[in-house]
């Protein structure tokens, strides 16, 4: 009780340097203060005789001042361990505080009930699993997001895929879905020493069904936006069939309609000979057909990794 | 000023030295270099003024070159080789881990790459691309999420065959593999949103399979393309290009694992992941063949007329009608086994000095 007063008189005056104003109230930051108030009875520099509750690592301790001890500041606070339990906690400090003043007394066991429920929140939520926040400095991601526009500029991406799928188509992985490329034709023509003649492809494409005539249909038309038409016909053939029984089918429809001539192609072709022209008749048809290998494998190679 | 003197002469005595080397070396000291001129006034003048020649013996040199060419053309000679120009994938930093396999995947041919692709043969996704198991998705985002991470999804659902996508409580995300495991999925997505943008997905292979973090950015939904396409349900075909190293395949697989291993070619529907420079892109295509006429071009050689100077070339060409999202993915880790971030062996981390040189890239 020797200066208390006039340390508040300083303190709340001039300047204390554990104060902080806002908006709903004053505060006192300093670590000794029971209810973090900035008040006169909760300062814990203007009052001789105090005691906090503070806690280490989950461990909470009773901290007591003393008058006798102020002048000795190394040992001003005491300290107490109060166990884990919150009754026990309880007693210990009514047995120690016992001839405190009751308003004090008060305060530390609130604090005390508060941070117990802080406590067992904290190590509820330890065990949940929680979303952990990772900053990436502004940089970095302007770095990326420029790299990537560049990148993408660099993979021309439309055309990659383009040659992708014509290098399949070259490769037969297609199977005889489509008409053949025609430089691979024209190509083996050359070695045959034969005419490539326009008209046969399309008699050929007539045979077959409306999905070619379809296709057909789009080759005329110059924009995309006429896909829906597409999707029509595209609806019909796919009613009918489905996965690897298609080829078998047409094939089947096929017969129904093709020319003799054009059966026995078709025939030979099914042996499944590679580059075993011989069995085919030439000049009739002129149309060479490349093999196709296996069903099983040309849906593997379709899913290259280049 | 003196200094500034002394350090001129300082240059001329290095050209002397310079000298004393061999001729052939280009003497590049005899201008000072702009970036020694004090003087901004000055110095910007010397700098536009060297500019300006290097444009115009660049000009020059075009035009030369264009020169060259017209005349071998007309000669009827091979025109000179261009020079292949310098990129960025042309100067990549060389990795050991990049493997090239001999066009089929590596179990039927026997080569010196086997050794590498040993592995592929029984790692974690061997059974879904033998066609032994069929895949099945579980798609989900994270636990607060906007509007624009079940879109996502919701359109994933559609590219993927097979995909379903289950809204995500509260739910832990390791309880959700369990839960996975238990239904038989071979595989699941996550989609995580930040700031009502989706930012993350994370593929989760199952049952131990790898889990890849992924970077999502430039997203651009189906609705916001321009003459989108309506995908159908036919199984679509998967292009994946450019996964060169070990990493790369392994990431290539995990993609492909997700897929059906018989596409219906008669859909023509095509996924493609490009890899380029380590950001991956996902496009989603239809596609068709068309025979596109062209007209013989006269000044080509006599040899190959003959045959098919009746026939006016026909050349295939492929168009796309861009359907679906349209995103880059970047990888973040790469973890061996199912998602567990304390516990968990990480394959591979992404490091921020991992991006001190332009030229190295990792898949």
């Amino acid at each position: 009780m020797q200066h208390d007063d006039l340390i508040w008189q300083v303190i709340r005056n001039n300047h204390c340097s554990y104060m902080c104003k806002i908006t709903t109230g004053t505060f006192c930051r300093n670590l000794y203060n029971v209810t973090g108030i900035c008040n006169r009875s909760s300062c814990p520099l203007a009052n001789s005789r105090y005691a906090t509750i503070r806690d280490h690592d989950g461990v909470f301790y009773l901290y007591m001042k003393t008058i006798e001890r102020a002048h000795k500041p190394n040992e001003l606070w005491e300290r107490v361990k109060l166990p884990r339990n919150y009754e026990k906690a309880i007693e210990i400090i009514d047995k120690h505080m016992e001839f405190w003043p009751k308003l004090l007394v008060h305060k530390i066991k609130q604090r005390l009930t508060k941070m117990t429920q802080c406590r067992i929140r904290m190590r509820k939520l330890e065990l949940k699993v929680r979303e952990k926040i990772m900053t990436v400095p502004r940089k970095e991601k302007k770095r990326e997001a420029r790299r990537e526009e560049k990148a993408e500029k660099a993979a021309v991406l439309d055309k990659s895929i383009e040659t992708e799928l014509l290098e399949r188509l070259k490769k037969g992985v297609y199977g005889d879905i489509y008409n053949y490329p025609v430089e691979a034709y024209n190509n083996i023509l050359e070695m045959e020493g034969l005419q490539p003649s326009a008209t046969e492809e399309e008699e050929e494409q007539e045979a077959e069904i409306e999905y070619v005539e379809g296709y057909d249909g789009l080759e005329e038309e110059e924009d995309m936006e006429d896909f829906d038409g597409l999707m029509n016909d595209e609806s019909f053939m796919v009613n009918d069939e489905d996965g690897m029984q298609e080829d078998n089918e047409e094939m089947d429809r096929l017969e129904q309609h093709i020319p003799k001539k054009l059966r026995a192609l078709l025939e030979s072709k099914s042996q499944k000979t590679d580059g075993d022209y011989a069995g085919k008749k030439p000049n009739r048809k002129g149309r060479v057909i490349t093999e196709v290998e296996e069903e099983g494998d040309p849906k593997q190679k379709a899913l290259l990794l280049d | 000023m003196g200094g500034w003197v002394k350090r001129k002469s300082a240059g001329s005595d290095h050209d002397d030295d310079v000298d004393g080397k061999p001729k052939g070396k280009k003497i590049k000291k005899d201008k000072t270099l702009p970036s020694m001129i004090k003087n901004k006034e000055k110095r910007s003048e010397v700098y536009s003024k060297l500019k300006r020649e290097k444009r115009i013996e660049k000009r020059k040199q075009a035009k030369a070159r264009e020169v060259a060419i017209q005349r071998a053309l007309e000669l009827g000679e091979e025109p000179p080789q261009k020079s292949v120009p310098r990129t960025i994938e042309n100067t990549r930093e060389v990795d050991e881990t990049i493997c090239r396999p001999d066009d089929e995947e590596v179990m039927i041919v026997l080569s010196p790459d086997v050794m590498l692709f040993a592995a592929n043969n029984a790692d974690e996704f061997s059974g879904i691309l033998k066609q032994e198991i069929i895949p099945k998705i579980l798609i989900t985002t994270n636990r607060f999420n906007s509007t624009r991470g079940p879109a996502l999804c919701d359109e994933l659902v559609s590219v993927i065959p097979n995909a379903h996508f289950y809204k995500r409580g509260t739910y832990e995300l390791k309880k959700i593999v369990e839960y996975a495991k238990n239904k038989d999925f071979t595989s699941i997505i996550v989609v995580h949103t930040n700031r009502r943008e989706p930012d993350a997905m994370l593929i989760i292979g199952l049952p131990d399979g790898p889990t890849a973090h992924f970077k999502l950015s430039n997203l651009i939904l189906r609705k916001d393309i321009k003459n989108h396409g309506n995908p159908t349900s036919h199984k679509p075909e998967l292009v994946l290009n450019n996964f060169t190293t070990t990493i790369g395949h392994r990431v290539g697989r995990m993609i492909q694992s997700l897929f059906h291993q018989d596409p219906n070619f008669r859909g023509r529907r095509v996924v493609t992941f490009h890899n380029q420079r380590d950001f991956i892109f996902f496009r989603h295509h239809r596609y068709i063949f068309e025979t596109k006429e062209q007209k013989v071009n006269p000044k080509e050689k006599a040899a190959k007329d003959s045959k098919s100077k009746n026939l006016p070339q026909q050349k295939v060409i492929a168009r796309l009608q861009e359907c679906g999202p349209r995103f880059t993915l970047k990888l973040r880790t790469l973890q061996n086994g199912t998602f567990d971030t304390q516990g968990g062996e990480y394959e591979w981390v992404h490091k921020s000095d991992m991006d001190t040189s332009r030229r190295r890239f990792f898949l």
